[in-house]
């Protein structure tokens, strides 16, 4: 059941489903919230153990800088980027008809 | 797509200045020419002199977003985009990130770009931006983030009125990867009447500081620099801003200045009729000099940004920010004013250079050998006219080191005044480099005075009593035969030397 209180409401699946080019039914929709709902209940517990000391982090390694150097090395051939292609033409792949644009 | 344009009505442009404050901001991206891509080490076809003619050459497995492929920051990049912030007056981040913009088009094969998002490498600078009357005027800068650019999509059919489900789009991927970084400046105040003029000054500048640090090729007519011009309005008076457009595909200097204009003239004209500005995107098109609406304007929050899980974080040490810092060019403001005194020209014979566009192309010529007024006259002139006339900028029309070659043949008097004109037509027109044109068009001065001496005897046999009158003295009548023989000669002799063989010969 869809709860009033719930942080993932059914609009916002089917935002997040749409963003992600996903088609749901609307049983799965609800269903997913409830799961969803579920999800980040259990991350919240987190919150009661992290303490303002604790820095937030994206990354679990203590690593910093790893960089390349600027020299060209491999690359695929034409032949081999386009070998997974459904389609191609004159080099480049062909997709289908964009009806957005550029971000 | 949307082709309304036309139908766009416009305020008269002093009116909506009158009745409306425009605010402008501007996004520029910075292609960087380093060896390779900002994540893989495919070659970069942003780097000096790179051919990426044949699509999908210069792709990597990360630059497609394969499954398993991994991206690794390449350490150049990174270093020109601090030198780039420190440029901006930024200060540079301790510590940056990179985030994934999560989009679906068929331009990244990842679905995503990586890009930073709240913890961009450089934050919180300001630019000098030097006017057209010398008037300098500062703009302030938010950020300076590094990402990845996109591939490059080719829209094939349609406009051609077959709508029968055939339109494709085809996708080369030798972009996708390039490295970029892109200056978001704060909200532009108090520009006024000179709005459209100070954004054309401002990208300017951020070319002209590209081009000192050695980190882009700049070239507004191959991407390398692109501009997007956010322009809001608001009624005199009122504190909150009004609601902004953001104008893409701006690829020229003058482009900018048109595209503000425009839009501040066509929202004018919505507010004054009672209607609200829509938060979109809007195109920019060069031919009519109109824009036209894109996609509505979505949310940041759609692109689900995130942290990139496989890149760690970029922490510069002071002693590399230092370093960088250290190796800065001057500022375009000061070079300019050490050029002026090199090149010997007065303050208005500069500003015409500066103002036209063409300072880069014409410091380049004379770093090739060129005397500075000579490459002044070329760029200023005829080149300078053919661009007006074409409404390009002037340095995408021939190379400094072709005008430099140029120069060099009408010195060594290879080239008379009018060939060189010839002969750089034949330049622009890509028939190849001066010395080429000369020989396809056979072009030359003819300097073989037998040759020139066989032309006069001729002339003068045939005019017996022009060659009477310069015996007895009068030495203007010459001017007949040195018609006849220049035409002759198709044009393509020194005059003044003809003129000495026509005497020294009436004289034999």
């Amino acid at each position: 059941m869809p709860d009033a209180s719930a942080e993932i409401t059914v609009a916002d699946v089917q935002h997040l489903a749409g963003l992600a080019r996903i088609a749901l039914e609307p049983g799965e929709i609800e269903h997913l919230a409830g799961e969803l709902n579920q999800i980040v209940d259990s991350v919240r517990k987190v919150q009661e153990v992290a303490t303002p000391d604790v820095p937030a982090t994206s990354h679990p390694l203590p690593l910093v800088n790893v960089l390349r150097a600027d020299e060209v090395g491999a690359v695929l051939t034409q032949q081999q980027v386009l070998s997974g292609a459904p389609d191609a033409f004159d080099g480049r792949f062909r997709v289908p008809a964009i009806l957005g644009e550029e971000q | 797509m949307a082709g309304a344009s036309a139908k766009d009505v416009l305020m008269d442009y002093d009116e909506a200045l009158e009745r409306f404050e425009p605010v402008l901001g501007f996004e520029v991206h910075v292609e960087l020419s380093t060896a390779t891509k900002m994540f893989s080490a495919a070659p970069n076809p942003a780097a000096h002199g790179a051919d990426s003619s044949v699509p999908n050459s210069m792709v990597a497995p990360v630059d497609m977003g394969l499954p398993g492929a991994l991206p690794l920051v390449n350490a150049q990049a990174v270093r020109y985009s601090i030198s780039l912030g420190l440029a901006l007056g930024c200060s540079i981040a301790p510590s940056s990130r990179f985030a994934r913009k999560n989009y679906f088009y068929p331009d990244l094969g990842k679905n995503y770009q990586i890009s930073q998002y709240d913890e961009p490498i450089a934050f919180e600078g300001s630019v000098e931006v030097e006017l057209e009357d010398g008037v300098t005027w500062t703009v302030p800068i938010e950020r300076a983030h590094m990402e990845e650019d996109a591939g490059k999509l080719t829209h094939v059919g349609g406009s051609t009125g077959r709508i029968q489900g055939a339109d494709h789009s085809l996708v080369d991927y030798n972009r996708a990867g390039v490295p970029l970084v892109e200056i978001v400046t704060k909200p532009i105040y108090g520009t006024e009447h000179r709005a459209p003029e100070i954004g054309k000054a401002y990208v300017a500048t951020i070319r002209d500081i590209v081009r000192s640090l050695g980190i882009s090729e700049a070239r507004m007519d191959r991407g390398n620099l692109r501009c997007d011009a956010n322009v809001s309005i608001r009624p005199r008076g009122q504190a909150r801003l009004g609601t902004r457009t953001e104008t893409k595909n701006v690829n020229s200097l003058r482009s900018v200045e048109r595209a503000v204009r425009y839009e501040i003239q066509r929202q004018a004209a919505i507010l004054a009729a009672g209607g609200s500005i829509v938060q979109e995107t809007r195109h920019w098109h060069e031919d009519t000099g109109t824009t036209s609406a894109g996609r509505p304007k979505s949310d940041a929050d759609d692109y689900r940004y995130f942290p990139e899980p496989d890149l760690l974080p970029v922490q510069p040490s002071p002693e590399l920010i230092e370093e960088l810092r250290a190796a800065l060019p001057e500022s375009p403001v000061a070079f300019r004013k050490r050029l002026q005194a090199d090149y010997g020209f007065t303050d208005s014979e500069f500003r015409d250079i500066v103002n036209a566009g063409v300072l880069a192309e014409l410091e380049a010529t004379v770093a090739k050998g060129a005397a500075p007024a000579q490459a002044r006259k070329w760029w200023l002139g005829e080149i300078l006219r053919i661009a007006n006339a074409r409404g390009v900028d002037a340095g995408t029309l021939v190379s400094p080191i072709h005008v430099s070659e140029l120069i060099a043949l009408v010195e060594n008097g290879d080239l008379t005044d009018r060939l060189a004109r010839q002969v750089l037509e034949g330049v622009v027109a890509g028939e190849g480099s001066p010395e080429q044109v000369v020989a396809a068009r056979s072009l030359k001065v003819v300097s073989d005075d037998s040759a020139l001496i066989a032309a006069i005897d001729t002339a003068l046999a045939s005019q017996p009593d022009v060659l009477q009158k310069i015996k007895d003295g009068k030495v203007q009548a010459a001017g007949a035969v040195i018609g006849a023989v220049m035409k002759a000669m198709r044009g393509q002799a020194d005059a003044a030397r003809v003129r000495e063989l026509v005497l020294e010969r009436a004289q034999a």
